[in-house]
Parts: C-alpha cells; sequence; structure tokens
C-alpha cells in the first residue's frame, strides 16, 4: 500500500493537459523544419535566453508544486485501509517542509530572531514584562543572537556561495561541452569561440543568468532552514513559503487560462475569417457583445454568481484546497471568456487574408473539402499568431490575478498568491515600524517573473512574426534613409 | 458620413441587447433569487419567510419573464426582466440592494470624482507617452533607444499596484507633501488628485510608449517616408509631418474607444486613493455583494464602450482621409 | 562625351549579415553626362536598385558604401556631412520610385506634397507656392490639376500618381533624375504615358537622368547609354544604339536571346540556365561563368576586370567580342487556323460581385467583372486572353475553373456544363482543369513540403493510387518540370521563383488537367527564368496534349506561346481570333493601342504609337455604349448608344467595334 494517495485537482489536470500539449507539440515540430525554425530563432536572441532559466526555474517550482497527494498512515490493528490525513499536500511543500512547519506567532522581519512586536513576556522568575519575545524558529540555534547572528549568516552565506560555484561550474561544463560537440568543437575550442563571439547563441549570457539563479536559490535555501529570509507574516507564516507557493498560481492563471480560450479563439476565428457572409455576422456579434462588457466587471459578475454557488452549495466542496481549486479553475475560464475575443479577431482577418491566398485557391480547384482545408492550410498558417498570443498573454494575466484577487473577485483568500499576498500586506503598510517584507517579496518575485516573461515573450514574437524585424542601424553613424531590414535583403 | 454614423448607431442595438441578455442570465438564471437571499442574510439561519421578505422588498418575487396573473401589457412589465434588464435602457437603475440608495442617483455624482483622474491621466498620457515614443524613434538603435525600451519592458513588469503603494509610501508618507487618500470638495480636491495622476502616468508608460514606438517604427519603414526623405527634408520633419500624422491614426483611434469609459474610472486606484468615484463604488457593491449595482455597472460599462466603439469608428473617418471621402 | 554630371567608381555596399559581409553592389563604375539618360539594366537581385539608393544615401539599415566614390559636379556625395547631403536631394538630384502607390505620404494632399520640396529648396510659399505646383502638375499632364491639389494620393490613379511623384521630383529643379523601375507597376498603356512624359521633360528640361529597369523595351525607347549588371557587377557599358545592334557580353546576348520575341529555329526560346547566384555565393573570378554558355577555364581563376571594346564601350569578359549571330524570328509554331472541336466552350460567362450599401447592406448594384465572354480552345491548343489589369481576365479564368460564383453562362467541357455543376459531381471533373497562378510566392502553402504539396490534388482526385504509387507519381513529375527528384523533401522557401513556378506546374498536372488555366504565370519572373517556364510551358503541351487558357498582359509571351488571342476591355471581350492575324493587323483601336504602346527593340519610336487618354473606368459603371468610346480615337456619335455587335474581319477573326481598322 502506498504510503499516500495522490490527488488530481482541476487545475492539476489543466496542467497535466498543458504538459501532454507542448510534448505534442514538440514532438511535431522535431519533424517539421517550419515549426523548429522559429524555436532556434528564440534560442539566438539574447533576451530570450537569458529569460528561458528563470522562466525554467519558476515551471519547475509550479510543477513540483503541481503534484498533490494526501498523506497515509498506516491502518491501526483491525482494520485495512489506510487512513488519509484531510491535507493535500504538494510535493514541493515536502521539499520545503521545514518552510511550512516553521510557523511564528506573528509578524517578524527578515532574519529576526525575534518578534516584530512586544508582548508580555513571562519570565522564568514569574514576573512578565513587555518586550520582543525569541522566535520559535527564526535564529533559534543561536546562543546569543545579537553577537552571534551576523557571523552565522556569513558563513551559511560563504558555504552557500562554494556550493553554487560548485554547482555553476558543473552546469557550464555540461552546457559548453554540449554546444561543442553540436558544433563539432572540442571543449577549448568552443571556449574560444566564445570569447572572440563566434557563437550563434547567446551561451555567454544564459550562463551568467543561470549561474545568478543558481546563486541566488542556494543562499536563501541555505538560510530559510534557520531564519525567516523573507520574514513571516500576521499569523507567523513564512513569507518564502508563501512566496513559493504563489508561484504556481501565478503560473496556472496564466497558461491554464489560454488553454480554455484557444479552442474558442482558434476554431471560431477560422470559421468567421473562412466561410464569412452570415456564419462571420454571427461570430463577430457574439464577440463585439461580449467584449464590449468591461473585463472586470463581467469577471466580478460571473466570480459573485459563483460565489453565491458555492456557499448554497457546501457540500460539495468537501475542503478548502478542493474549495479554492474550484475557484482557481472557474476563474481560469472565466478570464479565458474575456480573453478570447482578441485572438478570435485576430485570426479572423489572417484567415480573411489567407483564403484568398493562391495556395487555398489552388486547393479548391482541387476539389479538397473546406474542413481539410482549414485544417491543412489555414491552421499551420496561423499558427504563429497563436504562439505569439499565448506567450504575449501570459505575463498580463499573471498580473491580472493580483488586481483581481484585491478588488476581491480573485483567487479565493485561502489560495497563496501574489494577489492575496499583496492584498493583505497593504494593509500592514500603516504599521509602525512598517512592515515592508512581504510586499517587497511579492514584488521581487512577480517582477521576475513577468518581467523574464516578457524578454520571452519579445522573443518568440520576434522569431515568430515575419513582418517585424529589428532595427539594426549600420555601424558607420550614418543618417542615412532607413527601410526595412527586410527590403536591404530583397534589394540585395 | 451621417448615414455612416446612423448606421453604426444602429448597429450598437442589438449589442447592447446582447450585453443585458448576458447579465440577466448571469444574475438570474444561473442563481435564483432565493439563493441570492439565501447568501445575503446567512446561509444557515435562514427562515423562508426572512427570504421570502427579502425577495418582496427588492421586487424578485415577481416572476421572470412573463407574468400570466397580469393583465395586458403588465403581463410583460411586471416581471423580474422588465423590471431589472429592460429599464436599464431607459437609465432607470433602481435601488441599492444592500442600503436601498439610488442607483442612478449615485452614479450621477459619483462619475465627476472619475473623471477628475482618468481624463487628466488620459490626455497628458497621450501626449506624454507619443512625445515619448517619438524621441526613442527619432534616436533609434542608438544606446538611448535601447535604454529606454528596457526600461519600457521593466515599467510593464511591475503590477499596477506598487506603484499606488510605492507613490503613497514615497509621496505621501516620507516626503509628506500629499495626503495619503482621500477627497475634498470642489478645487481643494486637487491635493488628493495630483498623485493618483501621477501613478497612472507612471503605470501608463511602458505599456504605450513601448506600443507607440512600434506603430511609429512602422511608419517609418514605409516608402513615403524614403520618398521624404529624397526630397533633402530634415529628420526631424519627417518624423513630424510625416511619420506622425500617420502613427497617430492607429493611436487615436485605438484610444478613442476608451474615453467614454473614462467615467468609470479605475477600480484599484480609487480604492486605494479613496475617491469617492465609480471605480470605488464598484468594488464595495462587489465586496458587499450588492448584485444590483454591479449589474448597473456591467450595464454602464458595456453602454460606455460601445459608445466608445462608434467614436472610434467616428473618428477614423475624420483622421483618415481614404475613408473620409471614400 | 561631355563632363559628367554624375562620377560613380568603384561603388561598393556592404551588409552585415551574421555569417559575415555581403556586397550587394561591388566595384560599379559609370558616368552619366548633363542631358543624357544612362539605363541600369538588370535582373532582379542585381544590385541595380542599390546603386542608386547608394547615389542618394538613401540605403536601408544595415547597408553602407564601404568603398569607391560618387562626385557630382566633382562634389564627393560620399564625404558630404548629412546636412549638406540633405541640400542635395531633392535639389541636384531627384528620385522616384516603383510603387507610385505607396511611395506618396497617405494622409497629405498632393499640393502639400509638392509644397514641401518648394519650400525645403527655393524657399517658395504661400501663394508663389501653389502657382508653381500648379504648374508642375500641369507639366506632368494632370488633368483639372487646380482640384487634384487639394486631393489626396488614394483618390488617384496609378498613373497619376506616378505623375505626381514626377512633379514632386522636377519641383527642386534637379539636374538628375534618378527612377527606379518607374513604371513597373502601371499597366502598359500607362506605361507607355508616363514614359512618353519622362522622355519629354527629360529633352525639355535637359536633365540628366538615371533610368533603373529590368525591361530592355524601355532601355530601347528611352535611354542613351545602358550598364547592364549582374550579381552586383556592372558587366558591359555601352552607347544605346551599340548595345541594341551587338550586344557583347555573354549575358546581355543571352538576355535578348530569352525574350520570347526571338524564339529559335525549334520554336523554343533560348535560355539561361540556372538563375541569379544568391549574394552569398559568388566565387572568385567571373560571376557568370555558371551560366555561360561560352565559359573557359580562366573564367573561374580571377575577378576580370571591365575591358574597353572601344570609347565608351566595355565589357567584363575575357572572351573578346564577336559578333551576335542574327537572331531567328520564326513565325510562331502553327499559325494555321484548325477547325477542332473545341475541348472547353465558354458562352456568355457573366461573374459579377455585388456592390452593399447602406443600412442593411443591401445590394444596389454589381460589378460587372465579367459580362458575357464567349471563347473556345480546342483540345492541345493556346488561347490567350490578353487585357490591362481591372478588365476581368483573370476573373474569366477563376471563373472557369469554378473558384467564383458564376452569375450566368455555359461552360461546356466534353459534353457537360461545368456551370451547372456542384458538390460531388463538380469534384469529380475537377481533375480535368486545374489553374496555376501569377506569384510563385504565394501559390505554395509555406508550411508543406513539395510532396505534400504534389499530393494534395492526387489525395483530393485520384483516389485510385495508393501512398506507393502517389510516391512515384510525385517522382515523375518532379522530373517532367526540370526539378531533382530528391527536392520532395523540401519546403518551397528553398526554391527560387522559377523553380517554384516549376513546383506550381507540377502540382496542376498531379491529377493530369486536359485544360490548365495559366493566370501570368511568368509576370513575376526575371526574363531569364520567364524563358525557361514557357519552354517547359510549350514542352508539355507538346507532349502531353494540353489545353491552356493564357491569361497574360505580355505581348510578346503571348506572341510565343498563343494560338489564338482574345483581348478583353471592361469584362468583355472586344476582339479575337488567330493570334498572328490578332496582332499583326489588330482590328479593334483598343487592340491597336495595346499593341503600340508595347516597348519595342528597335530604338527611339520606329512607330507612331496610340496614345490612349484617361484611365480604364470603373467596371461598376462602365460607359454606355461601346466601353471603349470616351478613350477612342475614332470613336463617333454611333459608339456612345449601343455596345457593337461581332464583326468579322478575317479568319476566325472577330471584332466589336463600329469602326474596325481593316
Amino acid at each position: 500500500m502506498l504510503p499516500f494517495k495522490p490527488i488530481l485537482l482541476w487545475t492539476d489536470m489543466l496542467v497535466l493537459l498543458l504538459i501532454a500539449a507542448v510534448i505534442a507539440f514538440v514532438v511535431r515540430a522535431r519533424q517539421h523544419e517550419h515549426l523548429r525554425a522559429p524555436w532556434r530563432k528564440v534560442a539566438r536572441s539574447t533576451g530570450g535566453m537569458i529569460a528561458a532559466p528563470v522562466l525554467l526555474a519558476f515551471l519547475a517550482i509550479g510543477f513540483l508544486d503541481s503534484l498533490h497527494f494526501q498523506r497515509g498512515t498506516p491502518p491501526e490493528k483491525g482494520q485495512t485501509d489506510m487512513r488519509y490525513g484531510p491535507d493535500v499536500l504538494s510535493v514541493l511543500d515536502i521539499l520545503v517542509e521545514h518552510l511550512r512547519i516553521h510557523q511564528e506567532r506573528s509578524f517578524s522581519a527578515p532574519f529576526a530572531t525575534h518578534a516584530h512586536s512586544r508582548e508580555t513576556i513571562t519570565r522564568p522568575d514569574g514576573s512578565q514584562v513587555r518586550d520582543f519575545p525569541r522566535l520559535r524558529h527564526g535564529g533559534s540555534h543561536l546562543v546569543d543572537p545579537e553577537t552571534d547572528r551576523a557571523a552565522d549568516i556569513g558563513r551559511r552565506l560563504l558555504r552557500a556561495v562554494g556550493i553554487s560555484a560548485v554547482l555553476g561550474v558543473l552546469v557550464s561544463v555540461a552546457v559548453v561541452g554540449t554546444y561543442a560537440r553540436r558544433r563539432g568543437l572540442s571543449f577549448d575550442g568552443a571556449l574560444g569561440a566564445m570569447r572572440d563571439g563566434d557563437v550563434d547563441l547567446p551561451i555567454g549570457p544564459m550562463l551568467v543568468s543561470t549561474l545568478l539563479l543558481i546563486t541566488t536559490f542556494t543562499m536563501l535555501f541555505a538560510l530559510s532552514g534557520v531564519y525567516h529570509v523573507f520574514g513571516t507574516d500576521k499569523v507567523g507564516q513564512d513569507v518564502f513559503y508563501l512566496t513559493l507557493k504563489s508561484i504556481r498560481t501565478a503560473l496556472v492563471i496564466g497558461t491554464a487560462t489560454t488553454l480554455v480560450m484557444l479552442p474558442f479563439a482558434v476554431t471560431l476565428g477560422m470559421l468567421a475569417g473562412y466561410f464569412r457572409g452570415r456564419v462571420d455576422d454571427a461570430i463577430q456579434y457574439l464577440y463585439t457583445t461580449l467584449s464590449s462588457i468591461p473585463d472586470v466587471l463581467l469577471i466580478a459578475a460571473a466570480v459573485l454568481m459563483m460565489q453565491v454557488y458555492m456557499d448554497t452549495h457546501p457540500e460539495i466542496f468537501d475542503s478548502v484546497t478542493r474549495r479554492a481549486d474550484f475557484r482557481l479553475t472557474f476563474l481560469c475560464i472565466i478570464l479565458g471568456v474575456t480573453s478570447w475575443t482578441g485572438l478570435c479577431r485576430l485570426l479572423r482577418g489572417e484567415t480573411l487574408k489567407l483564403r484568398e491566398q493562391e495556395y487555398v485557391l489552388a486547393a479548391q480547384a482541387f476539389g479538397v473539402s473546406h474542413f481539410r482545408i482549414l485544417l491543412r492550410h489555414i491552421l499551420p498558417n496561423v499558427f504563429h499568431l497563436v504562439i505569439i498570443t499565448t506567450v504575449l498573454k501570459f505575463s498580463g494575466l499573471v498580473l491580472a490575478e493580483a488586481v483581481l484577487s484585491y478588488v476581491g473577485v480573485g483567487v479565493d483568500p485561502a489560495m497563496n498568491s501574489f494577489g492575496t499576498m499583496i492584498n493583505s500586506a497593504r494593509l500592514e503598510m500603516a504599521r509602525e515600524p512598517i512592515v515592508w517584507w512581504s510586499l517587497a517579496a511579492a514584488f521581487a518575485f512577480m517582477l521576475l517573473l513577468v518581467l523574464s516573461a516578457n524578454l520571452f515573450a519579445d522573443a518568440v514574437r520576434d522569431a515568430f512574426d515575419p513582418r517585424i524585424r529589428p532595427v539594426r542601424r549600420g555601424p558607420r553613424v550614418k543618417r542615412s534613409g532607413v527601410a526595412p531590414a527586410r527590403r536591404a535583403a530583397e534589394a540585395a | 458620413m451621417l448615414r455612416y454614423i446612423i448606421r453604426r448607431i444602429l448597429y450598437a442595438i442589438p449589442i447592447l441587447i446582447g450585453v443585458n441578455l448576458i447579465t440577466f442570465f448571469l444574475f438570474f438564471i444561473v442563481n435564483t433569487p432565493d439563493d441570492m437571499a439565501r447568501m445575503q442574510l446567512g446561509v444557515k439561519r435562514v427562515t423562508p419567510e426572512a427570504i421570502e421578505r427579502w425577495k418582496a422588498e427588492r421586487g424578485y418575487d415577481r416572476p421572470v419573464a412573463w407574468n400570466a396573473a397580469e393583465q395586458g401589457m403588465a403581463k410583460l412589465t411586471n416581471t423580474i426582466f422588465f423590471d431589472h434588464s429592460v429599464r436599464l435602457f431607459a437609465f432607470d437603475f433602481g435601488a441599492a440592494e444592500s442600503d436601498g440608495r439610488d442607483i442612478g442617483h449615485e452614479i450621477s455624482t459619483r462619475m465627476w470624482p472619475s473623471l477628475a483622474i482618468a481624463l487628466p491621466v488620459f490626455v497628458v498620457g497621450l501626449l506624454a507617452y507619443v512625445s515619448f515614443a517619438l524621441l526613442l524613434v527619432f534616436f533609434r538603435a542608438t544606446a538611448l533607444d535601447t535604454a529606454g525600451v528596457v526600461m519600457c519592458v521593466i515599467a510593464m513588469s511591475i503590477s499596477g499596484m506598487f506603484y499606488i503603494i510605492g507613490g503613497q509610501y514615497v509621496v505621501s508618507k516620507l516626503w509628506n507633501l500629499v495626503p495619503i487618500s482621500g477627497f475634498g470638495d470642489g478645487l481643494s480636491a486637487w491635493r488628493f488628485l495630483v498623485l493618483p495622476v501621477v501613478v497612472g502616468l507612471a503605470h501608463g508608460l511602458g505599456e504605450s510608449g513601448r506600443w507607440y514606438r512600434t506603430i511609429f517604427l512602422e511608419e517609418i519603414n514605409r516608402d513615403y517616408v524614403r520618398t521624404a526623405r529624397a526630397k533633402g527634408l530634415r529628420e526631424s520633419r519627417v518624423l513630424f509631418r510625416h511619420v506622425l500624422r500617420n502613427g497617430l491614426i492607429p493611436i487615436l483611434t485605438g484610444v478613442v474607444v476608451a474615453i467614454p469609459s473614462l467615467f468609470i474610472g479605475s477600480l484599484v486606484t480609487e480604492s486605494f486613493f479613496g475617491i469617492p468615484g465609480l471605480g470605488s463604488y464598484t468594488i464595495e457593491a462587489i465586496n458587499s455583494q450588492d448584485f444590483a449595482v454591479v449589474r448597473s455597472m456591467v450595464f454602464l460599462g458595456s453602454l460606455l464602450y460601445i459608445i466608445g466603439l462608434i467614436l472610434t469608428d467616428i473618428s477614423y473617418t475624420l483622421a483618415d482621409p481614404r475613408i473620409r471621402f471614400d | 562625351m561631355s563632363t559628367p554630371i554624375l562620377s560613380l567608381s568603384g561603388v561598393r555596399t556592404t551588409v552585415r549579415g551574421a555569417d559575415g559581409d555581403l556586397h550587394p553592389v561591388d566595384g560599379v563604375s559609370f558616368d552619366i553626362a548633363a542631358g543624357e539618360t544612362f539605363a541600369l539594366l538588370g535582373e532582379s537581385g542585381s544590385g541595380k536598385s542599390l546603386t542608386a539608393l547608394s547615389i542618394l544615401r538613401l540605403l536601408p539599415d544595415g547597408v553602407d558604401v564601404t568603398a569607391g566614390s560618387i562626385h557630382l559636379d566633382g562634389t564627393d556625395l560620399l564625404a558630404l556631412p548629412e546636412q549638406a547631403m540633405r541640400d542635395v536631394r531633392g535639389r541636384r538630384i531627384a528620385m522616384i520610385f516603383q510603387e507610385p502607390g505607396t511611395s506618396l505620404d497617405p494622409v497629405m494632399t498632393v499640393g502639400d506634397q509638392i509644397r514641401e520640396v518648394l519650400d525645403r529648396h527655393l524657399g517658395l510659399r504661400g501663394a508663389a507656392a501653389d502657382g508653381r505646383a500648379l504648374e508642375l502638375l500641369d507639366a506632368v499632364g494632370i488633368p483639372d490639376p487646380r482640384r487634384r491639389l487639394d486631393e489626396f494620393p488614394f483618390q488617384l490613379s496609378g498613373g497619376m500618381k506616378q505623375r505626381v511623384m514626377i512633379a514632386g521630383a522636377l519641383a527642386g529643379e534637379p539636374a538628375l533624375l534618378v527612377a527606379d523601375e518607374p513604371t513597373t507597376a502601371l499597366d502598359v498603356t500607362i506605361q507607355a504615358q508616363v514614359l512618353e512624359l519622362l522622355r519629354d521633360l527629360q529633352k525639355r528640361l535637359g536633365m540628366a537622368m538615371l533610368l533603373i529597369t529590368h525591361d530592355l523595351g524601355i532601355v530601347a525607347g528611352m535611354a542613351h547609354r545602358v550598364g547592364v549588371m549582374y550579381a552586383g557587377q556592372l558587366v558591359e557599358l555601352a552607347p544605346a544604339e551599340r548595345f541594341f545592334a551587338a550586344p557583347d557580353h555573354p549575358y546581355s546576348r543571352k538576355l535578348f536571346e530569352s525574350l520570347p520575341t526571338r524564339p529559335t529555329a525549334a520554336g523554343r526560346l533560348s535560355v539561361i540556365r540556372g538563375s541569379v547566384p544568391p549574394l552569398g555565393q559568388v566565387g572568385k573570378g567571373c560571376r557568370f561563368a555558371d551560366r555561360c554558355d561560352d565559359v573557359l577555364p580562366g573564367c573561374r581563376d580571377a575577378d576580370v576586370p571591365m575591358k574597353a571594346l572601344e570609347p565608351g564601350h566595355a565589357i567584363r569578359c575575357i572572351l573578346d567580342s564577336r559578333a551576335l549571330a542574327p537572331a531567328v524570328v520564326s513565325a510562331p509554331a502553327d499559325a494555321a487556323v484548325k477547325v477542332a472541336s473545341p475541348l472547353l466552350d465558354i458562352q456568355d460567362l457573366r461573374i459579377h460581385f455585388p456592390i452593399r450599401k447602406g443600412l442593411f447592406r443591401r445590394t444596389v448594384g454589381h460589378v460587372r467583372a465579367v459580362d458575357g465572354v464567349s471563347l473556345a480552345i480546342p483540345a492541345g491548343r493556346t488561347l490567350a486572353l490578353v487585357g490591362e489589369s481591372g478588365c476581368g481576365k483573370t476573373t474569366v479564368g477563376k471563373g472557369i475553373v469554378r473558384l467564383l460564383p458564376l452569375a450566368t453562362g455555359r461552360i461546356m467541357m466534353d459534353g457537360v456544363d461545368l456551370a451547372k455543376l456542384d458538390g460531388r459531381a463538380l469534384r469529380d471533373r475537377r481533375r480535368d482543369f486545374q489553374i496555376i497562378f501569377q506569384d510563385p510566392f504565394a501559390s505554395l502553402d509555406p508550411r508543406m513540403r513539395v510532396s505534400e504539396i504534389l499530393e494534395e490534388g492526387m489525395t483530393a482526385l485520384r483516389p485510385d493510387l495508393d501512398a506507393v504509387q502517389r510516391m512515384e507519381a510525385v517522382d515523375a513529375l518532379l522530373t517532367s518540370v526540370g526539378l531533382a527528384t530528391e527536392s520532395k523533401g523540401r519546403y518551397p522557401h528553398e526554391f527560387s521563383g522559377g523553380q517554384r513556378q516549376r513546383l506550381a506546374i507540377a502540382r496542376a498536372l498531379a491529377v493530369e488537367p486536359k485544360l490548365i488555366v495559366c493566370d501570368e504565370p511568368t509576370s513575376a519572373l526575371d526574363v531569364s527564368v520567364q524563358a525557361q517556364i514557357l519552354n517547359l510551358l510549350r514542352d508539355l503541351q507538346e507532349r502531353l496534349g494540353l489545353a491552356y487558357l493564357f491569361i497574360s498582359h505580355n505581348i510578346s509571351v503571348v506572341r510565343y506561346l498563343a494560338h489564338e488571342v482574345a483581348v478583353m476591355y471592361l469584362g468583355r471581350i472586344v476582339e479575337r481570333g488567330p493570334t498572328e492575324l490578332v496582332l499583326r493587323h489588330p482590328a479593334h483601336p483598343y487592340t491597336e493601342a495595346l499593341l503600340s504602346a508595347v516597348p519595342a527593340l528597335h530604338g527611339i519610336d520606329a512607330r507612331d504609337p496610340i496614345r490612349l487618354e484617361g484611365d480604364l473606368p470603373s467596371p461598376a459603371a462602365p460607359p454606355a455604349g461601346c466601353h471603349f468610346h470616351p478613350r477612342c480615337p475614332r470613336a463617333t456619335d454611333a459608339c456612345k448608344r449601343e455596345y457593337p455587335g461581332a464583326t468579322t474581319v478575317g479568319p476566325s477573326h472577330l471584332v466589336h467595334c463600329l469602326h474596325p481598322a481593316h
């Protein structure tokens, strides 16, 4: 018998579906040069390759946090069934278990050894004083925090730097070695090529970004065992833990929403553009009407209605986790409903153009069915727009989650997310001394995630959109005429 | 031209009806008034009588769309659908569920503070972002351009709420220049408006600045710009007379749609700064689960957006001679 | 020769690419004297446009002049600061571009765009500028110039836009006008108008002109001297008369031979094998060596310098000059009119597009794109459909293969009326008729491999074939259009324009049709590649007995390939008959004008051309009576009343005109 019971939440299913879709796409892309070529271009862009390791790290955390299970205890005598605890945990929870269980009583600043506010402490001799009490976990190993703390942190940081140096060397050797093999160079040859700038991939920037990432995370984890590196919140939870848990929520919102909306947008957009006439009129009416309702208000209305449903049917949602998860799924769906119209309009326009293309006419001249033409000629030729929209939408959705949660129509208050973190931290701004660390943590991680998503999205758009070419000016500074580089290539 | 506008307006009617039907469906079909009453009164301890009373007070005890008990037109008019959906078309929003105040009156007083923030942000923002984008385009492919774009990307990666929190903390709390939040009467309100406007402008810079830059760069690659250069025109003149004019067409028509919605204001900004506008009105309604107000705001928001669409079409015909004379 | 006004010496442009530097223009030197027209002739990719842009220093981003010098009246343009260069642009050197449609600012009035130059260079403002702008519009032959001043470019036709461009270029009274393919985007009758205008202005103003073109006919009609460019280098520099009498460089000669007007005795066109080498692939030695019939072992050893043959005449070739073998102008393969029962017989075909207006998008009228066309094509023969853009010839082609809904008409093929078929029945018949399109870049799905493209028709229309048979068929098709069978795994973008057109032909052949509608299949191709495709089409016809409906605006191509010709104007056929008869003795005044507008190779104006007034009217509201009467030099009052019926003017030669030429 397994000591645990796997749990598949709704959003977990969306995540798995998404992973399956990505794998299917990768398999297909490996066989088709035209699908692979733009990704190679992404791999050559410096911005995209700086962002990629960061995004991968976030994705890994999000993935680990999507493998849910319930812990079991062996059956007691006379019983055969395992008994499972009420908590739904994820693999990530196990990996950072110390963060989850090191709970304080209330606020404490980053690296603090004492609480943020005075409490009445009963001394061993029975007298009571109001003072800052020691934290239960933060720095509890120190005998005299005031004198030992700096040295202790320094020692741990030094060790972390050592570990990340080793890791960094290993990673660098692996990356450069792989690259050398692919180009048929010796290891030294590859290093030399990198030094001379004679590389077709921005390996240098990518390595720098990876090494920074490794160092940061090693340091955070080295210190988080005995300190609260980002402090604790009102109920004493470790803010670093909350931040890590928020990553999955952001990723699910950013990706699953697109997954929900894609089938509608792609099907309806292509149908409207291809068949025109009444089909087009109907689909246009549908999306104009839906997009007329301001997004926030439509989401608010829908979420409120769902709230009523959940409140009046409490029997369906047996645990807090399931309840929060249902709400997250619903949020993805309703965000999908409000955001499919843009892509649909875009695809409609593109299909209108494509249906007049001569290769479509040639297929029609062969009597190829409309369905087949849509599948074989239109879809592959609008697919780049789907990819561009997907990656461009991601960061917007992550930001939207924060706003919606603030407005009160976002994720369930019990769910960890950047929005709920900001929302609860905002109320503590007025405190003296100010409680800033929750906000700072949410700010830093959100910025890191959204910024790298934006950088990556830019790289993807540049690679996939045939119309946009980066502007480049010749080395001789000369205000000569400017026409697209494309025209230069054509004229050349 | 007039015929065109009339056609656009007529075309808006079925869309508005569609919006109305969607909201009606959301608010009265997905959950019954009974559900809402139960929720408002507390799920656990609620008596059937209390539910009935709650419904009767708000007129939700009538049939949904067809009142067989009534005579003549009242069969249609004395229904939930007529009272709470059709009447919206006459701007008869009814009373709020939570405090019973007239929603129409609230809207007409609360839209001015919203406008007082949204309008300056819109106008100053448009001018500032266009100038900023033109500056980047003028120095395109130089370090200044690159720095500008990097700044834009970073700026647009920061959640709007951090701009507000940061602004409040630095300007109000550290420097004590203006109050953190609140609102005043008449001209004294300016002290409360400065910070929200500045924060709003800063928030929009990244995204708009970059978008406009892309538009101008697209224009600068067109053939007519090469012609202008071949005439010996100065780069500044090429930018201002040719590129700006052509680039403004997509920009103007892209932002015109937002003009009517300025009345609605921003939910987050108003709530953070305690501005008594329509945005904070909506947030309060959401938090107190006042469906009548949310419903009214959905209708109003859609109406203003549709007006924006019509204005967009009109502005297109004004801005682009190719359409004006067609 | 007088002192040159413009002098290029060793000009080289550089594109910095990821794979090293490329030189689209590589050591170009020539002079232009005041009042002289110098033509730079070359196929696409030869570097002629970049040469022109280097002179104005208007090169695109990433391209720079990295060697050589450009002197204008003794001033080194490359050394000028940008500010001084701006005083040169538009004042000393003006330029007009290929696409008048996109080269004018769409949101600025015509007047403002001209006044802009007057203000910048001559300091003219206000009434003085208005007056001068009016004079300029008048000088370029724009009717009603006062009204046009306040109009926007989109309100003008293509020819008018190019005239406005020219007026803007003349505004600064330049000493040199650079005209980059000024008529390529225009119809042939409009091209004739614009070329005449340029010639006339140049003579009157004594301006020097650098004319960039790919069209030998235009060079013949315009230039005093010619420079031929190939792969970034000048290969021949000669006075026009000398050049047209006997070009010396093998490439120049080949260019002449591949013109469809000069088929060899066997009825085939001489072709230049292969295509222009891509930029990155020019090796040492003569760049033409790989395609040259007279290549010698020494050709690839070292770079070949220009060699003067006589004053003002030089070639870049190690061979000595040889006299050009006289071109054999044979009669088209078969001029006799055979009476065979037609494979395709079209009666009164009409295709209308609704014009929707008003509140509910009601249909208020129709564009009669095709308005009663009757045609017949016998099996194994070619009928050419000729006309200018907008005349409805492409619509006829798409209508016949049932890609557009037909209003009325019969399309009889093998005793079946295709116009009446639909659904399954139509699908089954689609094997018999196929179409190939103009643009080789738009007609192949960029996301499909060659084998998938060729298989598509077979999968749809030849369900009897299994996968193995289809693959065999693909190999056979590729071979028959002259492509290697290995190319079936590749994607369209890996092929050149000519190769893509071969693929499009192979795709149509895959279902073994009896009739192929060829919609301008060579108009997007360079002349040397065009000859390859024309030869291929002719070979296939002989081998497979195909019938072609050949849609084209290029008279010389039609003369080479077609057995019969039908001339279209505003949705109707105005003249129809055997090719020789129609082209030699046109009866309809429109045909006459069309033919005389084609630039001829025989020097400047051997004939007296018929210039048409005005532009093509809109097919939504065609003129009453004979559609052509407002532009017709022979029109009488009777022409305004009714559309003329068919008159027989020769064997199988019909014309719709009250006053035919004979």
